[in-house]
């Protein structure tokens, strides 16, 4: 079985932010990029399949221009087999529905059984795109999992269900699994790793190649906008209560009540 | 035509985000207001909250939550109801099911909205984007628009709406819609309010020094003041508290009225996951720490010291 691991690249976290003159989107020109923390955790749940026997092979799909190249090129020192990155001129504006049809698209194409993400890429912080690729491909979907084991033609995945349950869910491949933190420790990649994956090919796929046209991806098919982009609101000042422990924690109780209505 | 709120349930009960969604619907006049319903349980307090139609979708497959089930219930509500807006809350059923509902009805989604506005009859929302360091609006250019909403986005008032009609809707579930099957459920070890829902959240760093201290000072101030317990990124990688207690950027976002942070610097990373909480208050011993600057009100101390007497203060209030 082959394992597709889709990974974006992201601003590090601690980027300061600026906006375009437009307002619909960052200045990225001085951004130092990263892998996105989470893909971090499916590369890695996917090297591991492959060590245990599972997977045939981990091919990594991004979708973004030769800029991106530096992270798959870690993704493949780390250890995938394989990239496939998607870059045409007509993706150009798409939403997270055309981003989804063109990576589902690649996906297909390769005969992926397996794909895994992360829980949400953040930049946008959206985590919809997986569900999205899932939907697309008719292929089970699970949610923020931080535990997997695949058997045969199925898969076993414990993920959090919301108010501290945990749920234990099982369903037939093929399907999209987002990953979260708890799942493994990424590794990195070694010297030989880099050097290896110096021979690693990076295919390049054109709309042409998966078959996609303007109406399914692109500025043209886009049904969601972003726009009038700013800072969020300066929080008002706040207050440093003095005085000792105990007289502090006092005032802080009758400020939450009486002042802040809170308690 | 109209705004449909999809609401969810627990033990037979809607959730507090059912009335915060549909009293912002009807807040938003953007036409008629329905509520979607999926599953059995009591739907006599949404027409209070302001449905004039309840669309509920029945079967023996939605006993517990799969995502091929509910995306097929979610499409056959959305076509009954007609309504060109779509309300969730953005908790884990939102999360996993609604971006399968846009590629499905081709229906553009704006996730985490944290606001909506009615801009000339047309509902657009606004989200925070890289870990909240900027907000962006998000406009649906599709006939339908879904949204996810943050828990906690919008106040809860009277409910003085009327009674509202109910419309049982088939969508021909069976069991092969249950593509994903739960097997097991591991029930928390103390049932407590899920952080990106909670309304007050107690939250410790690593300067606790061990999940022992964590569990003795933090866990009972935070039972005290009703709060869900949260944790730094630091405190999780230590061990003192559990992966899905992180609270930032690679972890939960939350939107409390009340965040407690004791022994907390205030981490970029971590300020994405909560510098929208209504109230923030912040006990770090040292005077510069950045949490500081986001803290509605702050109190240079040990958290050793202050977590214990805030804790007697607030069994006082009872
Ligand atoms: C890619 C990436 C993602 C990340 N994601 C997250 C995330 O999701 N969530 C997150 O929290 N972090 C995240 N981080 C980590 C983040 O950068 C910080 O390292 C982390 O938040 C620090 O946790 P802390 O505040 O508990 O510890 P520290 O930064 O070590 O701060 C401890 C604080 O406690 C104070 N203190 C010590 N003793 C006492 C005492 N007795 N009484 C009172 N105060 C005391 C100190 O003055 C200090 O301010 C991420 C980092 C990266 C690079
Ligand atoms: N442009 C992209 N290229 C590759 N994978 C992506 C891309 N966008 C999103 N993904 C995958 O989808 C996940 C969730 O992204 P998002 O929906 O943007 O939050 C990411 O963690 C990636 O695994």
């Amino acid at each position: 079985m082959k394992v597709g691991v889709c990974l974006k690249q992201v601003p590090a976290t601690d980027t300061r932010i600026r906006i375009n003159g437009d307002a619909t989107a960052i200045l990225t020109d001085d951004v130092k990029f990263e892998i996105n923390p989470y893909d971090e955790f499916a590369l890695e749940e996917g090297l591991r399949l492959k060590q245990a026997g599972k997977a045939t092979e981990v091919i990594t799909f991004t979708l973004a221009g030769a800029d991106a190249d530096p992270r798959i090129r870690d993704g493949l020192a780390r250890g995938a087999d394989r990239a496939v990155r998607i870059d045409d001129p007509g993706l150009a504006g798409s939403d997270a529905l055309g981003v989804a049809r063109a990576l589902a698209a690649a996906l297909k194409a390769e005969g992926v059984g397996l794909v895994l993400c992360g829980r949400q890429a953040v930049d946008g912080d959206s985590g919809v795109v997986p569900a999205m690729v899932a939907e697309l491909l008719g292929a089970a979907q699970v949610s923020w999992v931080d535990k997997l084991t695949i058997e045969g033609g199925s898969f076993t995945a414990q993920r959090a269900a919301g108010g501290g349950v945990r749920e234990v869910v099982q369903g037939a491949l093929p399907a999209v699994i987002t990953c979260d933190k708890g799942l493994n420790e990424p590794r990195y990649a070694t010297l030989p790793g880099i050097m290896k994956a110096k021979a690693k090919p990076i295919a390049v796929k054109k709309l042409g190649d998966l078959g996609l046209g303007g109406g399914d991806v692109g500025a043209g098919a886009v049904v969601v906008t972003h726009n009038n982009m700013g800072q969020p609101p300066a929080r008002p000042a706040g207050r440093m209560i003095g005085g000792d422990a105990a007289s502090a924690v006092s005032e802080l109780v009758r400020l939450l009540r009486d002042e802040a209505k809170v308690i | 035509m109209g705004i449909l709120v999809y609401c969810e349930f627990e033990n037979g009960r809607p959730r507090k985000t059912a009335a915060e969604l549909l009293q912002k619907a009807v807040a938003l006049g953007a036409g008629p207001v329905s509520a979607l319903v999926i599953g059995d349980g009591d739907t006599s307090s949404l027409g209070a909250n302001g449905a004039a139609t309840v669309y509920q979708v029945s079967s023996p497959v939605l006993g517990s939550y799969s995502t091929g089930a509910w995306v097929k219930a979610l499409a056959a509500g959305v076509k009954a109801s007609g309504a060109t807006t779509v309300l969730a809350a953005a908790s884990s059923v939102g999360r996993d099911a609604f971006p399968r509902l846009s590629a499905r009805l081709g229906a553009g989604l704006g996730v985490e909205v944290t606001d909506l506005r009615n801009d000339g009859g047309k509902v657009v929302g606004r989200r925070p984007v890289y870990g909240g360091k900027a907000l962006v609006d998000v406009v649906i250019n599709s006939a339908v628009g879904l949204f996810t909403v943050r828990p906690n986005s919008f106040p809860v008032g009277a409910a003085n709406g009327g009674a509202a009609a109910v419309v049982a809707v088939d969508a021909g579930l069976s069991d092969a819609d249950v593509d994903v099957k739960v097997v097991e459920t591991l029930a928390p070890a103390s049932k407590s309010v899920d952080l990106t829902e909670a309304d007050r959240i107690v939250a410790g760093g690593r300067s606790l020094k061990s999940k022992e201290q964590f569990d003795a000072v933090l866990r009972p101030l935070a039972a005290v003041a009703k709060a869900t317990v949260g944790a730094s990124r630091a405190a999780v990688d230590a061990g003192y508290a559990g992966h899905s207690e992180q609270v930032g950027q690679t972890g939960q976002v939350v939107n409390p009225t009340l965040y407690i942070a004791l022994g907390i610097s205030g981490a970029i990373q971590h300020l994405a996951g909560m510098r929208t909480s209504r109230v923030i208050v912040a006990v770090n011993k040292d005077a510069e720490a950045p949490i500081f600057q986001y803290a509605t009100y702050g109190i240079v101390g040990d958290l050793f010291e202050v977590a214990p007497l805030l804790q007697k203060e607030l069994e006082k209030l009872g």
